[in-house]
């Protein structure tokens, strides 16, 4: 993930929705369930794209991994804003997460073999950094409800776990 | 076929009554919200380690280099210990997860 993403990132996680800093605007809890969702659903759509386009098995076994994980995690999302009725909300974060990772994948949709495997993987390890950094500073300290901090939580967890895979993944392509 | 039949008896008879003793214990770990609980065990060789994996997300114990075991979701797995000394393992797909096994002599 390029310095840009991050940025642009963090800056609307901090700015929030209305472009205003103040601390106080905290994203909601819907909000934060859409944030989540969607980061997962993205990377779920790269790992889709390396699976398609990578011919390096640990690659390939890193997306698949992926793919299987964020997937459940989002099912459990789905589960519990079903659960707990509350409605995922669109907001300028997820917007800009979007945007970004749309970048990101068309330039990795031009790259080949050698050259995409690095490319993939050291976006893996920044994504998961910046979606890690983002949940511990902002989206689980936002949280209220506390099944959604839970699930938040467990899902820290799994991403820093990617994060240490992607990174250990990323070594044995050098 | 009767050369299995005969077999069989004979390795169960080494395996449960030889080198390891008929003492061996199972020793459970249980994986849950992404960690391996109790996360340090102390056991003896002849010994089997079951993870019973609670996650809706699979997970592996991996030591590297030697052996791995996969838990899908909602599995259980398991291994022997067939020699003395300390196992450091890892979840393969979350390496952040890590375990250890002291294994001693029998």
């Amino acid at each position: 993930m390029t310095t840009r993403l991050s940025m642009a990132f963090i800056a609307v996680l901090i700015l929030g929705a209305t472009g205003v800093a103040r601390a106080a605007d905290k994203p909601t809890d819907p909000q934060i369930a859409h944030i989540a969702y969607t980061a997962g659903a993205l990377d779920v759509d790269m790992a889709k794209l390396a699976i398609s386009k990578s011919k390096n098995k640990d690659v390939v076994g890193f997306a698949n991994d992926m793919v299987r994980d964020h997937e459940a995690v989002n099912v459990q999302a789905l589960d519990l804003v079903k659960k707990l009725k509350v409605t995922p909300e669109d907001n300028a974060t997820s917007t800009a997460l979007t945007e970004a990772t749309a970048a990101e994948k068309t330039k990795l949709e031009r790259l080949e073999g050698a050259a995409f495997d690095k490319a993939y993987v050291a976006n893996e390890v920044a994504y998961h950094k910046q979606v890690n950094a983002a949940l511990e500073t902002v989206l689980i300290p936002s949280a209220q409800n506390a099944e959604l901090k839970s699930l938040l939580e467990t899902g820290l967890k799994i991403f820093q776990g990617h994060e240490q895979h992607a990174e250990m993944v990323a070594a044995g392509l050098n | 076929m009767s050369a299995h039949c005969h077999l069989l008896p004979a390795l169960a008879l080494a395996l449960g009554m030889g080198a390891f003793s008929a003492r061996a214990e199972t020793i459970t770990v249980t994986i849950e919200k992404m960690a391996f609980s109790p996360a340090e065990i102390s056991a003896s060789v002849g010994d089997t380690v079951q993870w019973v994996n609670k996650d809706t997300f699979a997970h592996t114990a991996t030591v590297k280099g030697e052996w791995e075991v996969m838990f899908p979701v909602a599995k259980s797995g398991s291994i022997v210990l067939d020699k003395a000394g300390t196992l450091a393992y890892f979840c393969r797909f979350h390496p952040n997860m890590k375990g250890r096994i002291t294994v001693s002599a029998p």
